[in-house]
């Protein structure tokens, strides 16, 4: 392994049961570069991330996140990643400074560098002004942007971004790729994400992998995905590598964490 | 250190800023005080027993101190369906950290509910026998509410949504609240029920909390304390567990 392959994936597998939501796959993301992970719904995109981030054990294959691995080191692996997840992960019972305070504390930010890297990251975003209203008041861009501000607190190297412009207006989803690629240039950050919007995808990313049933069928710069699917834009590039059928997925999140509980047979 | 007490004061400001769930939690036991404590008062008097609510105050404080703990635990739900519970899993800290510095926060909680719940048994009429024994009514409050709380957090890592709520409630807690002498002194229970009793470690609570505050102990103070602590290491330790297994 080189020093700049921040993110390594090998031979990734995770089965339930008998159906095998990760199959075989094998990447890794330089360092600086923003690296987008694409693919159907259900392809295995969250599972994928999830097993990066630390949440969710693979069946077989080994991750490297900055040198550690996550099953091996988990808070060694943690510390080295910010994550924006899928869905709000915010206390909206804190306010906005204190949901910053609370990760501060958790990863282990110095007491002293606490309240000036809270005020950096707030006004990166630009919710300093807000600082004390509380989460559960935000629309949806500010609370991916106060989640976008959290997970920078602790500088991390890697910084996990599941779907972050969801549910977003358009202007919303251009602020927030503009902070992310800031980031990526200005603090030399490796940035994963996923996004089901093509067109952000083929303007940010360095480099694309697009995953279907499991399974990496192609990786390359948005460029030259073009050129092997010989389409104009990325959506074609993707529509004709992933096929037309619509793909099932359980509706949200918290669907899902069910549908996990009665596969583990839990209550 | 600071990780469990930042964990430990988010709960206590979720606790301070939402009033509706303080007064929610606070009705149930002020309203077993009230109906029961008056309601069988003369009976229990004439059967010559004694004042029913010297009786039954340390019991309801017990009941307050269980299902605000209970509730605190189970909070983990909240947090797995709203989110937050991720922020904390991929955080750098160990797993018994969170669990300590959110049992702590959510024992606290439930002292403070206790301490409430106390202060209107005395308006009701009930005396403290031993003010030189007040700190210990005030250790066994603290390991009623870490037991209930571990039991929380154990029961909040195994269940994935409300919907087995009322099950936990009819099945676990109030069970466990009606057979811990909580309403009626122990060896009115004979048979498998005294078995039920005995097995409860709330019993131990109850019993430490009454024989420190008005009555005497029933099993001793020594045996109260040392079954209550086993039982909150324990369950300690099985919520740690639990807690540790969650995957989101």
């Amino acid at each position: 392994m080189t020093r700049d392959k921040v993110i390594v994936a090998h031979n990734l597998v995770k089965t339930f049961k008998d159906f095998r939501a990760v199959d075989d796959i094998s990447f890794e993301v330089e360092a600086g570069k923003i690296f987008g992970f694409l693919g159907p719904n259900g392809a295995g995109k969250t599972t994928t991330i999830k097993m990066l981030t630390t949440t969710l054990a693979p069946t077989q294959g080994t991750i490297l996140l900055d040198g550690h691995d996550p099953q091996k080191a988990p808070l060694d692996a943690r510390r080295s990643f910010g994550i924006v997840f899928q869905d709000p992960s915010l206390d909206g019972e804190l306010t906005a400074g204190e949901n910053m305070k609370l990760h501060a504390v958790l990863y282990g930010v110095p007491r002293s560098e606490q309240a000036g890297r809270i005020e950096a990251a707030l006004k990166f975003v630009g919710l300093w002004d807000r600082k004390d209203s509380f989460a559960k008041t935000f629309s949806g861009g500010m609370k991916r942007r106060l989640e976008i501000a959290r997970a920078l607190l602790h500088t991390p190297r890697i910084l996990f971004l599941d779907e972050p412009t969801l549910g977003l207006d358009p202007q919303t989803r251009n602020h927030v790729w503009e902070y992310i690629q800031t980031l990526a240039r200005e603090k030399k950050m490796t940035v994963f994400f996923t996004t089901h919007y093509m067109d952000e995808a083929d303007r940010v990313a360095d480099e694309i992998a697009i995953i279907d049933r499991g399974k990496i069928v192609t990786r390359g710069s948005p460029a030259a995905l073009k050129e092997n699917a010989h389409t104009a834009t990325l959506e074609e590039a993707f529509i004709s590598l992933t096929g037309h059928a619509i793909r099932d997925e359980p509706a949200s999140a918290k669907d899902r964490t069910r549908a996990m509980g009665r596969i583990w047979g839990r209550i | 250190m600071s990780i469990i007490y930042i964990l430990w004061l988010r709960q206590l400001k979720r606790y301070s800023r939402s009033r509706a769930r303080m007064l929610a939690s606070l009705a149930q036991p002020l309203l077993f005080l009230f109906a029961m404590g008056f309601g069988f008062g003369p009976t229990y008097q004439q059967a010559g027993n004694g004042n029913y609510i010297q009786f039954l105050a340390p019991g309801i404080v017990a009941m307050a101190i269980l299902f605000s703990a209970m509730f605190s635990g189970i909070e983990i739900l909240w947090d797995r369906q709203f989110g937050f519970l991720k922020e904390t899993l991929v955080a750098p800290v160990a797993r018994i950290q969170i669990v300590l510095g959110r049992t702590l926060g959510g024992a606290t909680v439930a002292m403070i509910q206790g301490l409430i719940v106390f202060v209107f048994c005395l308006m009701a009429g009930f005396r403290i026998q031993n003010y030189e024994l007040l700190p210990v009514a005030a250790a066994f409050m603290f390991l009623i509410a870490m037991l209930f709380a571990a039991v929380g957090t154990t029961v909040g890592s195994l269940i994935e949504d409300m919907q087995a709520f009322p099950l936990i409630m009819n099945f676990l807690v109030m069970p466990m609240f009606f057979f811990s002498g909580a309403l009626f002194p122990v060896r009115n229970l004979t048979g498998i029920l005294h078995g039920f009793l005995r097995l409860n470690p709330l019993t131990y609570g109850v019993d430490g909390l009454r024989g420190a505050l008005s009555h005497g102990f029933a099993f001793g103070i020594v045996p109260d304390f040392l079954l209550l602590g086993l039982a909150t290491l324990v369950l300690l330790a099985v919520g740690n567990y639990f807690f540790s297994r969650i995957e989101v």
